[in-house]
């Protein structure tokens, strides 16, 4: 491991210009996923700027409707959170899928959206990895692919992103709000997160020295109905094979409002837009559930040992369709809420 | 692999330099004080540096669990914790459970349940159990539980999917889960007989 220097940020914009002004500065929240990379030789910073104990740990109303989450909420408290648990299920349910108990009380928001990728590659400082050194080629591509993408990849790379609670926000349209050396940035989830293409260095958009401080969750009536499935290789403590987000919203037997995002088959949270555009005003139905995911997967481009994921995620989302469905008839018939 | 004299040696060296800090940490009831390279892990700081055995090094990475203490009450994994990111926490691990030469109920619960073989993974399991058990009375979900707005029940299910983050290669998981499950319902019947002391323990 590089030595480093190491800080404790006193306040979000001391860190950023701290940050800013040294290109081999980084920041460090809870650690758990850098500090994993520190030991592999992954990542090889000068200076750690420790921002874990910003006062950024709070999850508030906001006036009008809707919560802001600070950036250092841990995992297991914006999970547990009850207005999170009741009016956005779907989050919750996606942070409980990742990682274990201990992670969960470790890792934040702000570090989970900022989780890098878990390819074995990318892992392996002895093996060629473009989003590890650019220009370098992807060792992937021809490789071992079981955890890899299917949608949007490039020829430089086909990471997939691991985190669970990012898909879970994906389908909120969230607000992140950055902090960085110009000032404040509002980014919409939606244009956080990147594509590979030439420049699979880059994860998001973010620049260096950017913090993100908050997400801001709208508020959204119709996610009390809404899940996150994930398919997994064992039942508990591993990445997703694939995984879907839902909010599905039922009326008189149509899709009245349906949003849809996948993980673990992207180099971001794929937010599943053309399926959404062909459910809305249709019959809840599995064939429809089934042609809107056959529409999103048209541009599916699988390696051979992912093929799979194609199959799967159809599955996926006709399963997490089918069952908000049932659940929106049954608090339809009880004259419940959700 | 630098040997042994030297990282002693490494560990008493006097602050100075940006890459080394002063730790100060409340290890199991005792203030203790380290010089520490900044690179130094929680774990390697308690092991190495202070002498405190209990968390055990498997994988190092985050995967095992067998590092697991409670630190400021949480259950967390000292091998992704940096010592200088912690400094001024409270730390505990199984070794300091223990009160009055009398086993914590957790862990005399994991001997009467057969909740072990080689132990190496025990003081990680006995940690992460504490954590569980103060989590599901504080009302914590879990992936498997099935309604996010009802209160937290523990059952066989619900201990190995809070417990997954701990490996035993032994394979003592049924014990493990038997030894969670009853401290969980001792500690219910207590909080039934005087519900001013809550559930956690």
């Amino acid at each position: 491991m590089r030595p480093f220097a190491y800080v404790r940020a006193d306040d979000a914009a001391g860190a950023v210009a701290t940050v800013a002004a040294d290109p081999e500065a980084g920041f460090l929240g809870a650690g758990t996923n850098l500090v994993d990379h520190l030991k592999l030789d992954v990542e090889r910073p000068g200076l750690l700027v420790d921002v874990s104990r910003l006062p950024l740990d709070a999850v508030e109303d906001v006036e009008g409707g809707g919560l802001r989450v600070g950036a250092t909420v841990r995992n297991s408290a914006l999970a547990a959170d009850r207005r999170v648990r009741h009016d956005y299920p779907v989050l919750s349910q996606a942070l409980l899928a990742g990682a274990t108990g201990q992670l969960r009380n470790m890792a934040t928001t702000a570090g989970n959206l900022l989780q890098r990728t878990r390819c074995v590659y990318f892992r392996d400082v002895t093996t060629p990895c473009a989003k590890r050194e650019p220009g370098s080629g992807c060792s992937a591509i021809g490789g071992y692919t079981r955890y890899h993408a299917v949608l949007g990849a490039s020829s430089h790379c086909i990471a997939t992103h691991p985190s669970d609670m990012a898909v879970g926000m994906a389908v909120l349209d969230p607000v992140v709000v950055v902090l960085g050396p110009g000032g404040e940035k509002r980014i919409p989830f939606a244009e956080l997160h990147r594509l590979p293409g030439d420049s699979p260095e880059r994860d998001t958009v973010l620049e260096h020295g950017d913090l993100i401080t908050h997400v801001e969750v709208p508020a959204y009536p119709a996610a009390r109905n809404s899940a996150y499935r994930k398919v997994r290789d064992r039942a508990s403590y591993a990445f997703a094979l694939v995984s879907v987000a839902a909010v599905l919203e039922v009326t008189d037997g149509r899709v009245a409002d349906v949003r849809l995002a996948f993980g673990g088959v992207a180099h971001r949270p794929w937010r599943a837009l053309a399926a959404e555009e062909l459910l809305r005003g249709q019959p809840a139905t599995e064939e429809t559930f089934r042609a809107a995911a056959d529409a999103e997967l048209a541009a599916a481009e699988p390696q051979p040992g992912n093929a799979f994921k194609v199959p799967m995620l159809r599955g996926a989302v006709v399963a997490v369709l089918r069952d908000l469905t049932t659940a929106a008839a049954r608090a339809a018939g009880t004259g419940e809420d959700r | 692999m630098e040997d042994t004299t030297t990282r002693e040696a490494a560990w008493t060296r006097p602050p100075g330099g940006p890459h080394r800090q002063t730790v100060r940490l409340r290890v199991d009831g005792r203030d203790r004080t380290l010089e520490a390279d900044t690179r130094t892990s929680l774990l390697d700081a308690l092991r190495d540096g202070l002498g405190v055995m209990s968390p055990k090094k498997g994988c190092d990475h985050g995967q095992c669990g067998a590092c697991t203490v409670l630190l400021d009450g949480s259950r967390s994994l000292a091998c992704l914790s940096l010592a200088v990111a912690v400094d001024g926490s409270e730390v505990t691990t199984a070794a300091g459970l223990p009160t009055d030469g009398h086993l914590h109920p957790v862990q005399q619960a994991f001997l009467d349940a057969d909740g072990l073989q080689c132990g190496y993974c025990t003081p990680g399991q006995v940690c992460s159990a504490i954590g569980v058990l103060a989590e599901a009375a504080a009302g914590h979900p879990s992936h498997v539980t099935a309604d996010l707005d009802a209160d937290v029940v523990l059952d066989a299910a619900e201990v190995s999917e809070r417990m997954s983050g701990n490996l035993c290669r032994c394979g003592a998981y049924v014990g493990i889960t038997e030894a969670v499950l009853r401290c969980a319902s001792d500690a219910a019947a207590s909080a039934a007989s005087d519900p001013a002391a809550g559930g956690a323990r």
